[in-house]
């Protein structure tokens, strides 16, 4: 009698196991929704920004390196003019730029001059200077793989955050604006 | 109309596609050994645009760019574990088709290991059990059963003779 009860419970738990399965599987799918598969963590963020030296978009005459920004907080944004994800952050861009916050220096990545002087002149130029990397062995050093992408850099020349794609209202207030503050104090 | 010029277009290409690829071979071409080196590590490494592409399958901007690097440390006389360090300094293990054993990818490297044991652990307490219900010994027989079963020999060994 016990033994007959006990086979009869051996089934329901059996009937309930594609749920349980149904379950496990739904809430692997669940978290994996919100992760974006293109966001791949860089190796450099904790490290020291790679050493370059390049001309800038308004004297290209003139060779920039790394020292010219040592001691303060800054950003580097990665664009270019036939980068269409770049259009979408530059209002916030140009919004921040307004503050005098933290200087935003560009990095305009495998563009032609022209195109570029072009696009700045069309959209607005939040830049402090944009550096010029047109065959992208900075871009390389930098381990872009995507346009716009952004760096803060502390001052003392580590990078402390990478934000990869545009930037969005949320990610510059909820994240890089309470970054930069932290990281002015120190 | 439309198709002379498509034709024209296609003229036009096939004059245009072999220069192209051929100027960006230039640098190891006129050296098979290197130029198999450089092969074999493009294809190690992962174009990171278009994730499930190797840098050597890859037309992406990034992945003709991670090839010319390649190539270029290859001439400049860099082993390929250099080459290897150069781009997972910059991508990380990510650009990595191979990821290397280390705490974060354990569970990567070892997780088909432990599916497969905990399978064979399955199986066996399956296999044991069913073998089991075979041994179980049926109940002995009555003597009423015993008689049928004397009964039932006799008859066919009569029926033999």
């Amino acid at each position: 009698m016990f033994n007959e009860k006990r086979i009869a419970m051996k089934k329901k738990l059996l009937l309930l196991l594609p749920l349980l399965i149904f379950a496990v599987l739904a809430s692997f799918f669940v978290v994996g929704l919100d992760r974006n598969p293109r966001e791949i963590p860089s190796p450099l963020v904790g490290k020291p920004l790679p050493e370059f030296s390049l001309p800038t978009l308004d004297a290209p005459e003139q060779i920039v390196t790394k020292e010219r920004f040592a001691g303060q907080v800054w950003l580097l944004n990665v664009w270019a003019s036939w980068c269409v994800s770049c259009r979408s952050e530059h209002p916030l861009l140009l919004e921040y730029a307004k503050t005098n916050e933290t200087p935003i220096i560009g990095l305009n990545y495998k563009d032609k001059m022209p195109d570029a002087k072009a696009w700045l002149q069309r959209y607005g130029n939040p830049y402090e200077m944009s550096i010029v990397d047109a065959d992208g062995r900075f871009g390389i050093d930098l381990g872009v793989y995507g346009v716009p992408e952004t760096f803060l850099i502390g001052k003392n020349g580590i990078i402390s955050y990478k934000h990869i794609g545009p930037i969005t209202e949320e990610s510059l207030r909820n994240i890089i604006i309470p970054k930069i503050k932290e990281l002015k104090q120190q | 109309m439309k198709r002379l010029f498509l034709l024209f277009v296609a003229c036009g290409l096939s004059f245009w596609l072999p220069m192209a690829t051929a100027n960006e071979a230039l640098p190891t071409e006129n050296d098979p050994v290197a130029q198999k080196r450089a092969v074999e590590l493009a294809a190690k490494l992962r174009c990171l645009v278009c994730q499930n592409q190797s840098i050597a399958e890859s037309n992406a901007e990034l992945a003709v760019d991670l090839r010319r690097q390649v190539r270029e440390q290859i001439t400049a006389g860099k082993t390929d574990q250099e080459i290897i360090t150069f781009m997972t300094d910059r991508y990380g293990d990510f650009v990595l088709y191979q990821p290397p054993m280390k705490g974060t990818t354990v569970l990567l490297w070892l997780g088909p290991l432990i599916l497969l044991l905990l399978g064979l652990l399955g199986m066996y307490f399956f296999l044991r059990k069913q073998a089991g219900k075979g041994e179980e010994m049926p109940a002995p027989l009555t003597d009423a059963e015993r008689a049928r079963v004397a009964f039932l020999l006799k008859q066919r060994d009569d029926s033999k003779t």
